[in-house]
C-alpha cells in the first residue's frame, strides 16, 4: 500500500486490493502506471514478484530498475529489446579501439621521425 | 534455424512442459532439443506464454533474432538477477567513455607533435610533411550521448551492500553469438 492509503500502479492494474506488504507498492508507484504495464506485458506480475522475493531487500529497488528499463526497451524495440543496445555499443567501441590504434600508429611515427 | 516438431524430437519448449510438440509448435524453430538451457531460462525469466505472444506479434522473418534476443537477456538475468543485461550496458558505456578520453589524449598528443613538426620559418623536411595528421574526434561515438539524452544512461548507484556484478569482462560480439548452453554473453 502506498503512503496516504492508495494503491499501487501494480495493484491499480490488477484491479485489486494493495496490501500493506505489497511486494510491488515501493518500486512501481502509482504515478508511473506505464513502468507496472510495461512490466507486466513483458514478464507477466508473478515473474517480477518472484525475482523481486528472492532478492535481500536492499537490492530489489534496483532489480526492479533494470527490469523496467529492459521492459521498456523490449516494448520499444519487440526484436531486440536493450540488446540492440548492447550491440551498437560493441560497435562503439570496436570504431573506438581502430581509431585509437591508428593514431597511435602515426604518433609512433612521429616520435620515431623525432628520436632519427 | 533448427525445427524439432519431428516424431522423434520434441523440441526443447515442449520437452521442458512437458507436452506433444506438435508440428507447427510455435517454439520447435527457435528452442531445439541440443539446446534445453535456452528456454528453461526464457521460462524462468519470461514465461512461455509471454513469449508466445511476443512471438505472435512479430512477422516471422523476425522471431529468430527475437528469440535470440530473450535468451540473451533471460540468460543475463539467471546470472545477475539485480541488473540482468542492464549490467552489460554500464560495464560497456564505461568501456567507451574510457576508449574516449584515451582517443583525445592521443589526439592531443598528435596535434601537439604535428604542429611541432612543422617549424614557421624553415622549410619542411620530406617525407614528414607526407604524413597527414588526424583530425581530432571524429565522432565515434555520438551514440553515447544518444543513449544518455534519450535511452537513459544506466547506472547503478554505489551500494553499501557488497554486490559484486559478474559483468567484469564481456565477450565482444553480438547477441547472435549467444543462445546456446554455455556460451558467454
Amino acid at each position: 500500500m502506498m503512503p496516504g492509503g492508495g494503491r499501487c500502479a501494480a495493484c491499480k492494474y490488477l484491479r485489486r486490493r494493495c496490501p500493506s506488504d505489497c511486494i510491488f507498492s515501493h518500486y512501481f508507484p502509482a504515478n508511473d502506471p506505464q513502468r507496472f504495464v510495461c512490466v507486466h506485458k513483458i514478464y507477466g506480475a508473478s515473474n517480477v514478484a518472484k525475482m523481486l522475493q528472492q532478492l535481500p531487500a536492499n537490492l530489489q529497488a534496483e532489480a526492479a530498475d533494470s527490469l523496467s528499463f529492459e521492459a521498456r526497451h523490449r516494448v520499444e524495440d519487440p526484436v531486440y529489446g536493450c540488446v540492440g543496445i548492447i550491440h551498437r555499443l560493441h560497435e562503439q567501441i570496436h570504431n573506438a579501439e581502430t581509431q585509437l590504434a591508428r593514431t597511435q600508429a602515426q604518433l609512433s611515427v612521429f616520435i620515431s621521425t623525432r628520436i632519427d | 534455424m533448427a525445427s524439432s516438431s519431428s516424431y522423434n524430437s520434441p523440441c526443447a519448449a515442449c520437452k521442458f512442459l512437458r507436452r506433444k510438440c506438435m508440428s507447427g509448435c510455435v517454439f520447435a524453430p527457435y528452442f531445439p532439443p541440443e539446446e534445453p538451457q535456452k528456454f528453461a531460462n526464457v521460462h524462468k525469466i519470461f514465461g512461455a506464454s509471454n513469449v508466445t505472444k511476443l512471438l505472435n506479434e512479430l512477422l516471422p522473418h523476425q522471431r529468430e533474432d527475437a528469440v535470440n534476443s530473450l535468451a540473451y537477456e533471460a540468460e543475463a538475468r539467471v546470472r545477475d538477477p539485480v541488473y540482468g543485461c542492464v549490467g552489460a550496458i554500464s560495464f560497456l558505456q564505461r568501456q567507451v567513455q574510457r576508449l574516449q578520453k584515451e582517443l583525445d589524449a592521443a589526439n592531443a598528443d598528435l596535434i601537439r607533435f604535428a604542429c611541432n613538426e612543422i617549424p614557421t620559418a624553415l622549410p619542411v623536411p620530406s617525407g614528414v610533411s607526407s604524413i597527414q595528421p588526424m583530425l581530432p574526434r571524429q565522432r565515434p561515438l555520438e551514440f553515447t550521448r544518444r543513449i544518455n539524452e534519450g535511452e537513459g544512461l544506466y547506472q547503478p548507484p554505489a551500494y553499501s551492500h557488497p554486490y559484486i556484478s559478474p559483468w567484469s569482462d564481456i565477450p565482444s560480439g553480438g547477441f547472435n553469438d549467444g543462445g546456446g548452453e554455455g556460451k558467454n554473453m
